[in-house]
């Protein structure tokens, strides 16, 4: 396990293309660099020498230079003309080097791949560039860990990465902001390799953050729009809470274990005492961080928010990469996790939970975006509870598949967004793009997407062979595989004995799995199915997105259908290697799963087995029944005629009010008690009043005493000096 | 490079040559001054200012000899000079660096060419005083940094506040002189005991050696004094270094001079004379007094007052009208940082206090200086009267997103690796002031976030800023080594942390054996 | 007569210390100030008689001191007025911070 023992040259991959690895994020901040350099160079107009000569009055020239961000797919910008503006100049160059730099790194993760298929991966191969912060006992190095698990990120992120770039090309291709755009997305590629490669919990926390601020600038990329802004900026904040988490988490580490070294802290945190309030507290804290970036309860409000975004962005980075760092990190820090079961009961329960809310909220919304972000959410819930309860591989598993279906859901839903905008455009409408009453009936006229999204729909719900089948099956057999016999069942959490958790968490799972079928097909229904209700003038104007769009589309849907078939589970050995990402990464989580489990790999019973799949494939398919059965899609009505809702579909509908709750709870109070206590009754009142400024009136105060014994008037001092004499003469002829 | 410097001797007269150059500077531009006389004011002053940005790139490049000549690996004092003053009081002119010097005196140097072309335009009165009051200013911070003689330090510590001062009271904004008096009558309280102090430390190493001396080196050695004076002589010395930091409840002159302070005063008061408080907490407070530092209660309090001081500068910068102010109560969050790191006392927290320090210098230095060409071009720093410039000033934008990032600490930039440091550090030592002061990463992020959002973000609304003009060609000049330091002290800070590194691992370990030495002091002083 | 003598300047003087602190009127105190001059001459001379000639002596070296004094005084007292057109002394309080 200690990387410390296997020097960088002996590992059997330096020999390989595998010690390019640093070339993985070098290339995308490249990318990053040129396209960062391009938007500079055609947003900027150099100021003139002497800045304060002509201020004040407004030259018409801002307007016409740059009419914003607004011509975007989601803006609401005036618009005068039907011809789409001129594509930025340096379009071309930059259509060539976002997905370009994606492309040439994705070829080598396969690489890197395939010749990790060749060696015998016992140990990770961790690449050292440079030394970082040697300060004391801290010797930090800026060095790049490839392992199994590190490998199968790295594939997803560039892989989905790249198809999702080649979409960006075309749904990007008449914003204003065109390089900006992919200067960003390429480094938030460059911080998620970071991420997943970084040797040590601090660098890890470079793309933790970096990934975030990308996230930040992404979601409000078209910052124009105030709500945009506050997304972005929501986002920000929200994750930094977690990161707090993430920060205690490595001083408890640091304090306790004396290394950052994600091998290291693996090595040593399994000498601390089992369950101990140390390494609780170090598994607890990370989590906090997890929750933040993952978007879990009760950090889960950023996510909907952020499809202020492009929908690309969306895609990739609140969906299939960014959000499930966390899912990664418990994954990583599954050394820690495992010595820790009330932690890992933890991340369990809030995943379940999590899990469960987003998907009732997603029963309501009209939004097809927000439909996706509160399914996102609670995808991920299942994942925390994949690694929450030690099976790790399921987690990760899970997080792939999803990753594939997830993507392909955002992109055809921005292909759709982007036939609506094009349509409103044609006719001057300022009606939601996104708002599924203001959709129906499209499967006639954009027919590829519509079949993809099924394919991704049917995967998500978990019909078999499609590959969410695999990855959620796997993660409810492994709930119900640990409430007997593993480290969970024996621990407690607030009480309540561990497997009862688990058989909660289980049933919750099996509930989720249920609201998934139904409020995913009810999003497929009211967007393709029944009568259209766009409109009369747009309807002639919808039609399926150009070829550089739904090229990835295909490509995704291949996957999201037989993604799944890396790991299948004994029972279908026919169709794929029998749990071959199992075998792929257990040189990493292996040995914290079997921890869990007790030593031994977690066994049901054939039967038993048989019939959870049975149960698992029928609450599916009574899912999309329910849905197809109760929901008409011929009765609804655009938006502007649609009433608003009552009971407790409104409350569904803003999201349990957990918004306004925090604003109410946190924000407001925060505000005003720094504006009006801390400020201006401390800072202003207190110690510069009372203290600074009160001590300077004291000070003044005796002056004026002293300054009335000098008034400057000869004939106040002779009458004193005549007392003072008639006093003297007194007192010495009195005496 | 080294070769070179060794074969001109460069170690044996840097130190006084910077000292020395910029009264030559003064005297050079009072010569200017006569021979314009007749020039009309415009020509006069266009040509003050390259004089004085050619003499501050003269003394930068002369400076920067030090990154090279400076060895990180030896013991003692580096570049050292000594020569006799005042003989009779055993004042000697007696000046030598090391780690913590080095970094702030190349800050000092190179942050001045940069506060000079920041006021590039907008100083057009006086111009000959304004530079000439510069450069004094520079001797002032420079000989702090240096000095080995505690006269000498209080002199220099004196020298830098008039020509503050008068920067603020004559180039400053509508409330100047409130701004200025308060600065000067802060400032000086807390240092007049300092003086006391001294002048006590004086004498006591009088009566231990037989001659008068006020050498640091000496006083540190042989001055031996019991529990109670030790105390009463780190509260003076604290008290004066408080002041400057500045540590909560002494920050409020920070904010009106802040506020009222020209560009360039404004950067030179947060990139320098505020490192000069926890340079001499460093230096002076606590190698002097290591017993009374390191004495639970009074340790306990400014461990306190930093906690205290980075939650509540945080939380008051939030709720700021003026996007300048917000600066300021920044710079107090961001101070307590260093304290808190110094006060921790492990190697790890000490460099990165050091390192905070440093970025602070940078990244608040380019806050105040990006807020300046704001000023200018609108001649408001409200936040409320701006909103969605980003469309008018891509370039502005960009650079000041990158340094308020650097000041929220994002990975990456410079500010991550020293807030980072100090809390890890802090943690093994403080674990309750460390988490506490951890949250101020949601704070920071929310208050720069937000102002940011308010100023470059949302809705071009109002038309008087759509007429700004972007960035001109000095500007981008200024900021790009500004950039660059941003990125490469977050990207690769190892070389910065290796000058330091001798000195902050001496001063833990001499501070932690000195004080356990002494371990009567704290039973004396909880009685 | 010795008793008489000192009686008168007691009157006099007094009545020149109560002249300079009731009066506002730059010539009266001034001539005032005279009057307390000259009572106090009136004693040394008295006293002379007891005490030896040192006394006139005084009385000579006090008139011309007081001759200097007035032409001095005065004059200041004229240049007052025509700074001020007044010699009020409560209207003259330029010096006063």
């Amino acid at each position: 396990m200690n990387p410390a023992l296997i020097p960088e040259g002996a590992h059997p991959l330096a020999a390989t293309v595998a010690r390019f690895v640093w070339l993985l994020p070098l290339l995308p901040l490249l990318g990053f660099l040129i396209n960062g350099t391009l938007a500079m160079l055609g947003a900027a107009k150099v100021g003139p020498a002497d800045p304060s000569a002509d201020h004040g009055h407004g030259h018409g020239d801002a307007h016409a230079q740059d009419d914003a961000h607004g011509h975007g797919v989601n803006g609401h910008g005036a618009h005068d003309d039907h011809h789409p503006p001129p594509r930025h100049k340096f379009a071309g160059i930059v259509s060539l080097i976002g997905p370009g730099v994606l492309l040439a790194a994705f070829g080598l993760a396969v690489a890197c791949f395939l010749a990790m298929r060749g060696v015998e991966m016992e140990h990770p191969y961790v690449v050292t560039l440079f030394q970082w912060m040697p300060v004391g006992d801290l010797h930090l190095d800026a060095s790049l860990l490839l392992d199994p698990l590190s490998m199968t990120m790295v594939l997803v992120v560039t892989g989905v990465g790249m198809l999702i770039h080649v979409f960006s090309v075309g749904y990007m291709q008449d914003d204003p902001g065109y390089p900006r755009y992919f200067a960003y997305l390429n480094l938030f590629v460059f911080f998620m390799l970071t991420l997943v490669l970084g040797a040590s919990y601090p660098l890890l926390f470079v793309g933790w953050e970096g990934v975030g601020l990308c996230s930040y600038l992404l979601i409000g990329f078209w910052f124009s729009e105030k709500a945009n802004a506050d997304a972005g900026k929501k986002a920000f904040i929200v994750n930094r809470i977690g990161d707090f988490g993430f920060l205690v988490a490595m001083f408890l580490m640091f304090a306790n274990l004396g290394t950052l070294d994600i091998g290291r802290v693996a090595a040593k945190a399994a000498e601390l005492p089992f369950g101990g309030v140390v390494i609780t507290a170090m598994a607890l804290f990370l989590f906090l961080g997890c929750t933040g970036k993952s978007a879990q309860i009760p950090l889960h409000v950023w996510l909907p928010d952020a499809m202020a975004g492009p929908t690309p962005v969306s895609a990739l980075i609140h969906a299939a990469t960014m959000v499930t760092a966390g899912v990664y990190l418990v994954a990583r820090a599954s050394g820690i996790f495992s010595m820790a079961p009330v932690a890992q009961l933890t991340v369990a329960s809030v995943g379940a939970l999590t899990a469960l809310v987003a998907a009732t909220i997603g029963l309501k919304q009209w939004d097809i975006k927000k439909v996706l972000a509160y399914s996102t959410v609670s995808q991920l819930g299942y994942m925390f509870v994949g690694v929450g309860v030690g099976a790790y591989t399921a987690g990760i598993f899970h997080l792939v598949t999803h990753a594939f279906f997830k993507a392909l859901l955002f992109l055809g839903s921005g292909s759709v967004i982007f036939a609506m905008h094009a349509a409103y455009h044609h006719t001057h409408n300022h009606d939601d793009a996104q708002d599924m009453r203001n959709m129906g009936g499209l499967k006639q006229y954009m027919p590829i997407t519509f079949y993809l999204m099924w394919i991704a729909t049917l995967a998500i719900a978990g019909i078999p062979l499609f590959s969410g089948f695999f990855s959620k099956d796997e993660i409810l057999a492994s709930v119900f595989a640990r409430v007997s016999h593993s480290t969970l069942a024996e621990s407690s959490l607030l009480g309540i004995p561990g497997s009862t958790v688990l058989l909660i968490v289980y049933g919750i799972g099996l509930a989720v799995a249920l609201l998934t079928a139904i409020y995913m097909t009810r999003m497929m229904l009211y967007t393709f199915h029944g009568p259209n209700r766009t409109g009369e003038g747009e309807r002639p104007h919808l039609t399926e997105a150009p070829w550089v769009m739904t090229g990835p589309l295909v490509v995704l849907g291949v996957l999201a259908a037989i993604g799944g078939w890396i790991n299948v589970p004994e029972l279908l050995g026919a169709i794929g290697p029998v749990g071959g990402l199992e075998h792929f990464l257990e040189p990493v989580v292996g040995q914290a799963s079997l921890r869990t489990t007790l030593g031994a790999p977690p066994h049901v019973a054939h039967q038993t087995e048989l019939l959870l799949v049975g149960a698992a494939i029928a609450i599916a398919i009574t899912g999309i029944a329910i849905a197809v059965w109760r929901l008409k899609p011929a009765a609804l009505v655009p938006k502007k005629e649609a009433p608003a809702s009552t009971g407790i579909s409104r409350v569904l509908e803003n999201k349990y009010f957990v918004d306004e709750g925090y604003d109410a709870a946190f924000v407001q109070p925060t505000v005003s008690v720094s504006r009006a206590v801390l400020w201006k009754g401390f800072d202003a009142g207190i110690i510069d009043g009372l203290f600074v400024n009160g001590s300077a009136l004291l000070a003044r105060a005796f002056g004026w005493l002293g300054s009335q014994l000098q008034t400057g008037q000869v004939g106040t001092y002779a009458w004193v000096l005549l007392i003072g004499v008639i006093t003297l003469l007194g007192a010495f002829t009195l005496r | 490079m080294t070769a070179f410097l060794s074969s001109i001797n460069y170690n044996a007269w840097i130190l006084p040559a910077l000292l020395l150059l910029p009264i030559v500077g003064a005297l050079g531009l009072w010569v200017h001054a006569l021979l314009s006389a007749k020039d009309p004011a415009d020509k006069r002053w266009r040509e003050v200012r390259v004089l004085a940005f050619a003499f501050f790139v003269v003394e930068a490049l002369i400076s920067l000899g030090l990154w090279w000549s400076f060895d990180p690996a030896a013991a003692g004092w580096q570049a050292a000079v000594d020569l006799p003053w005042i003989p009779q009081w055993g004042v000697r002119f007696s000046v030598g660096i090391d780690g913590i010097a080095l970094t702030l005196i190349l800050l000092t140097t190179l942050m001045m060419p940069l506060a000079v072309l920041g006021s590039w335009t907008s100083i057009r009165t006086k111009p000959h005083a304004y530079y000439t009051l510069l450069m004094l200013l520079t001797v002032g911070m420079l000989g702090v940094f240096v000095s080995l003689d505690l006269v000498l330090f209080y002199v220099m510590w004196e020298i830098m506040l008039v020509p503050m001062y008068l920067v603020i009271g004559v180039w400053g904004g509508e409330r100047r002189l409130y701004a200025a008096i308060k600065f000067f009558i802060y400032t000086m309280l807390g240092s007049l005991l300092m003086l006391v102090a001294i002048l006590y430390l004086g004498s006591a190493a009088s009566q231990a050696g037989g001659v008068p001396t006020f050498s640091y080196d000496y006083i540190l050695n042989n001055v031996r004094l019991d529990p109670t004076t030790t105390l009463w002589l780190f509260g003076a010395f604290a008290l004066a270094f408080a002041v400057k930091v500045p540590m909560f409840p002494f920050h409020t002159w920070l904010p009106d001079a802040h506020v009222e302070a020209p560009t360039a005063g404004s950067v030179i008061l947060a990139s320098i004379m505020l490192k000069m408080g926890t340079f001499g907490f460093v230096r002076f407070a606590l190698p002097l007094f290591p017993s009374a530092a390191m004495n639970p209660t009074v340790r306990s309090l400014i461990i306190a007052l930093a906690v205290i001081g980075i939650v509540y500068g945080a939380l008051v910068a939030l709720v700021q009208p003026d996007f300048k102010k917000l600066v300021a109560y920044s710079s107090v969050s961001h101070l307590g940082f260093v304290m808190l790191g110094i006060f921790a006392l492990t190697t790890e927290s000490v460099q990165g206090a050091l390192m905070v320090n440093i970025n602070h210098g940078v990244s608040t230095g380019a806050l105040f200086l990006l807020v300046g060409m704001l000023y200018e071009r609108r001649h408001t720093r409200m936040i409320e009267d701006y909103g969605g410039i980003a469309k008018v000033v891509p370039i502005f934008a960009t650079v000041l997103t990158i340094v308020s990032l650097s000041s929220i600490g994002v990975p990456g930039t410079n500010g991550f690796i020293g807030e980072f440091l100090v809390l890890v550090g802090s943690y093994k030592t403080q674990p309750v002031a460390a988490v506490i002061s951890a949250t101020a990463v949601i704070f920071a992020a929310a208050y720069l976030l937000w102002a940011l959002q308010r100023i470059i973000y949302n809705k071009l609304s109002k038309p008087e800023n759509e007429g700004i003009k972007d960035l001109n060609w000095r500007e981008i000049g200024l900021l790009v080594p500004i950039l660059a330091a941003i990125v490469w002290m977050g990207v690769y800070p190892k070389p910065v942390l290796e000058k330091t590194e001798m000195a902050a691992r001496r001063l833990v370990t001499y501070v932690e054996a000195t004080s356990a030495n002494t371990p009567q002091t704290a039973s004396n002083s909880a009685r | 007569m010795l008793v008489e003598a000192l009686a008168l300047s007691a009157v006099l003087f007094s009545i020149g210390v109560i002249g300079v602190l009731t009066r506002r009127n730059a010539i009266i105190i001034f001539m005032c100030v005279e009057l307390m001059l000259n009572a106090v001459n009136l004693s040394f001379v008295a006293l002379s008689k007891l005490y030896g000639a040192a006394g006139q002596v005084f009385v000579v070296f006090t008139m011309t001191v007081a001759a200097a004094e007035a032409a001095v005084g005065l004059a200041i007292i004229i240049a007052i007025f025509r700074h001020v057109k007044t010699v009020n002394l409560q209207n003259i309080n330029l010096l006063k911070g």
